[in-house]
């Protein structure tokens, strides 16, 4: 019975740690006042690029550098786009996950039904070895204490540094920001980027870690999940934890469900993610003082200083 | 240096004009790099891709069975994002139409009579309209985002499909592939001839005339009447469009019930057509493709229908490259979000001007 839990949990958490890395970075993209719908295709070319990488060179955590690269360069296209070139934000966030599952169903053709391989889980002598305890807290792999190391520093440096204020501000009121001389094209070039390395690391975490393998379309909805998330979160970072745990637990509730073979249709299990996506989305939005109040009031606006 | 951009004293209208044909001439270059860089001959690679389909009658044919979807959920699509209701689920709407038309073939097989294809026709547009019902109805009494609701639905109703199909609506004579029995007769749409024998015989069938009539219908209400007025208003000038006192709510629900009506149409037409019967995967992703097409089509009906027939040729040309260049169909897509990234930012150019601006002086330096 415990091993039985202690798999669950295990499995829960490799299931939120993709949805944690992608929202944490959107959030920090939409607190500048961004909203990049690009984060599905972000993920599916990190996580193609991360899947080729490791298995060309052999090193996984090549492969988790090469997810954060693909992502990151993908996002400056878009930053490009939308702040050098000011285009409609929706739509082009729209091409990016168009462009984005394109290139990666292009780029993945010769990996598909390639074995995989796997990140390692760390092994910490000793305290690994306490059981149940030791393997949720010392015995992961990398990335999932990346990804609260991630929250840790965007909650750190949103609310109590200046950087922080700088984005906030640039966020809230593009117009007061450049009035007060920083530059708002280039804040909000350096928060697209993180949030596109952040999808990239997702991507590949999937690749990589969760199923390590690539198939098409295996993001399977998780960057829009991940943006639903942020909304959920009300724009607060530990708030993403929660959220990305709840749903990494209803994934894994489905999948374990499927396997007791209960009378249930496997496609309504499968359903479940959207259709709770949806439940918390009007759950939240009914509040809409919450909303209001946390809102970047700049989010999705183009900006063009006057002269 | 730098590139900024400087706003216009008025739109461009030569750049309105411009702004698709550049997106779709940077499209082929790109694509003609892409092409050189795999080591093929990129001259005969765009001709076979962009051009072969258009030389004999029977991809023409194959180009007005694609074009029409599009042109139909592009329209559709066009007219909301113009009114800024973003609708990204018509994929869904799509399945949606498709579901519920079929269910008069599944049920009663035996039922033939021209008032079957209407009857299917209409379910079609009902499960369409239905399926958008709802984050139309969530957006209006929650302010749920309505572009990541209509997307979830997409979802669900594809597994919804896949659930029918593999479970209660299954062929029982069907060896357990995941289809429905096959439609006959009445439960497909008529073909007619559109141009005679002689000069070469292409036939369309009817799901081509309704997209026709769609997209003329939607032109004349977004330019002559008042409720295209009141949409363009509340796209382009919220503001104004709230002191006028247009009903936003309205607006929400019109452009849903009219994209997923449309596009469930379209998805009716289409099993009733070229797939012919209910199974998993009955659009080659013709809802999202139709968000580029409404785009490249200058969010106007028309634009969208010229827009269609653009990307129904990068489906064919993404079919015949695979065959004649052995180069895989999903370059097809590739081009196709490339396209739309051109697109996006060429209009751009309608509003502003680029402006290369030198490094700007230091106040020491102006001084000496």
């Amino acid at each position: 019975m415990n091993d039985q839990l202690l798999s669950v949990i295990l499995t829960i958490i490799t299931a939120s740690t993709p949805l944690l890395l992608a929202a944490i970075g959107e959030l920090v993209v939409e607190r500048s006042g961004v909203l990049n719908l690009g984060v599905e295709g972000m993920m599916a070319v990190g996580a193609v690029s991360g899947f080729g990488a490791a298995l060309l060179t052999g090193n996984t955590y090549v492969g988790v550098l090469a997810a954060l690269v693909a992502g990151a360069l993908l996002s400056l296209l878009f930053g490009f786009l939308t702040l050098t070139m000011v285009s409609n934000q929706v739509a082009t966030g729209l091409a990016l996950t168009l462009l984005g599952l394109g290139t990666a169903g292009l780029m993945g053709e010769s990996f598909v039904g390639q074995p995989g391989v796997h990140l390692e889980r760390l092994h910490v002598p000793g305290l690994s070895d306490i059981p149940f305890i030791g393997p949720i807290l010392f015995g992961q792999d990398l990335m999932v204490y990346l990804s609260f190391a991630i929250v840790a520093g965007v909650s750190y440096l949103l609310f109590r540094s200046k950087a922080g204020l700088i984005i906030r501000a640039v966020g809230d009121s593009h117009q007061s920001a450049h009035a007060l001389g920083y530059s708002v094209v280039g804040v909000r070039y350096l928060c697209v980027m993180f949030g596109g390395a952040c999808s990239g690391l997702a991507g590949g975490y999937l690749s990589l870690a969760y199923t390590p393998q690539w198939v098409e379309n295996m993001t399977a909805g998780r960057g829009w999940i991940a943006l639903a998330l942020v909304v959920f979160s009300s724009w607060l970072p530990w708030r993403i934890v929660v959220g990305a745990y709840l749903f990494g637990t209803i994934t894994v509730m489905g999948f374990s469900l499927q396997a007791y073979g209960i009378g249930i249709p496997s496609q309504l299990l499968s359903a479940l993610p959207y259709l709770v996506t949806i439940l918390v989305l009007v759950l939240i939005s009914r509040n809409r003082a919450l909303i209001r109040a946390n809102t970047p009031a700049c989010l999705g606006q183009p900006f063009v200083p006057d002269r | 240096m730098r590139l900024v951009l400087e706003k216009r004293a008025e739109a461009s209208g030569r750049m309105a004009i411009l702004s698709p044909i550049v997106a779709i001439l940077l499209t082929l270059v790109t694509g003609g790099i892409i092409f050189a860089l795999r080591g093929l001959n990129p001259f005969s690679a765009l001709y076979v891709f962009f051009v072969e389909p258009l030389t004999t009658s029977w991809s023409i044919e194959q180009l007005i069975v694609k074009a029409a979807p599009l042109a139909m959920i592009g329209a559709g699509l066009a007219v909301s994002y113009m009114a800024n209701v973003w609708n990204i689920g018509a994929e869904g709407q799509l399945t949606a139409g498709a579901i519920l038309g079929s269910a008069i073939p599944v049920f009663f097989p035996d039922f033939q009579s021209p008032l079957t294809l209407v009857l299917m026709l209409s379910l079609g547009v009902i499960g369409g309209m239905a399926w958008a019902a709802i984050p139309a109805f969530l957006k209006n009494r929650f302010g749920t985002n309505e572009i990541l609701t209509s997307l979830m639905l997409v979802y669900v109703i594809q597994l919804v499909l896949d659930w029918l199909v593999r479970g209660p609506w299954r062929d029982p004579k069907g060896y357990n592939f995941p289809k429905t029995i096959a439609f006959t007769d009445w439960q497909l749409l008529p073909q007619f001839q559109l141009i005679p024998p002689s000069i070469g015989p292409i036939y369309v069938n009817l799901g081509a005339i309704f997209a026709v009539v769609a997209v003329l219908a939607l032109a004349f209400m977004m330019g002559r009447t008042l409720k295209g007025y009141e949409l363009r208003v509340q796209g382009i000038a919220p503001r104004a469009g709230r002191f006028s006192g247009f009903s936003r709510e309205k607006t929400v629900w019109f452009c849903f019930l009219l994209s997923g009506g449309l596009a469930g149409l379209a998805g009716i037409c289409e099993v009733m057509s070229t797939v012919g019967q209910l199974q998993p995967g009955i659009s080659p992703g013709y809802g999202f493709t139709a968000i580029i097409v409404a785009f490249l089509g200058r969010l106007n009906p028309i634009g969208a229908l010229v827009a269609a027939f653009a990307l129904a040729i990068s489906y064919l040309g993404g079919e015949s490259a695979q065959v004649a260049l052995g180069i895989s169909d999903k370059t097809a897509r590739v081009f196709q979000g490339i396209l739309l990234f051109y697109i996006l930012a060429c209009d751009s150019l309608i509003l502003y001007r680029l402006k290369f601006i030198g490094r700007t002086p230091k106040l020491a330096e102006v001084k000496a």
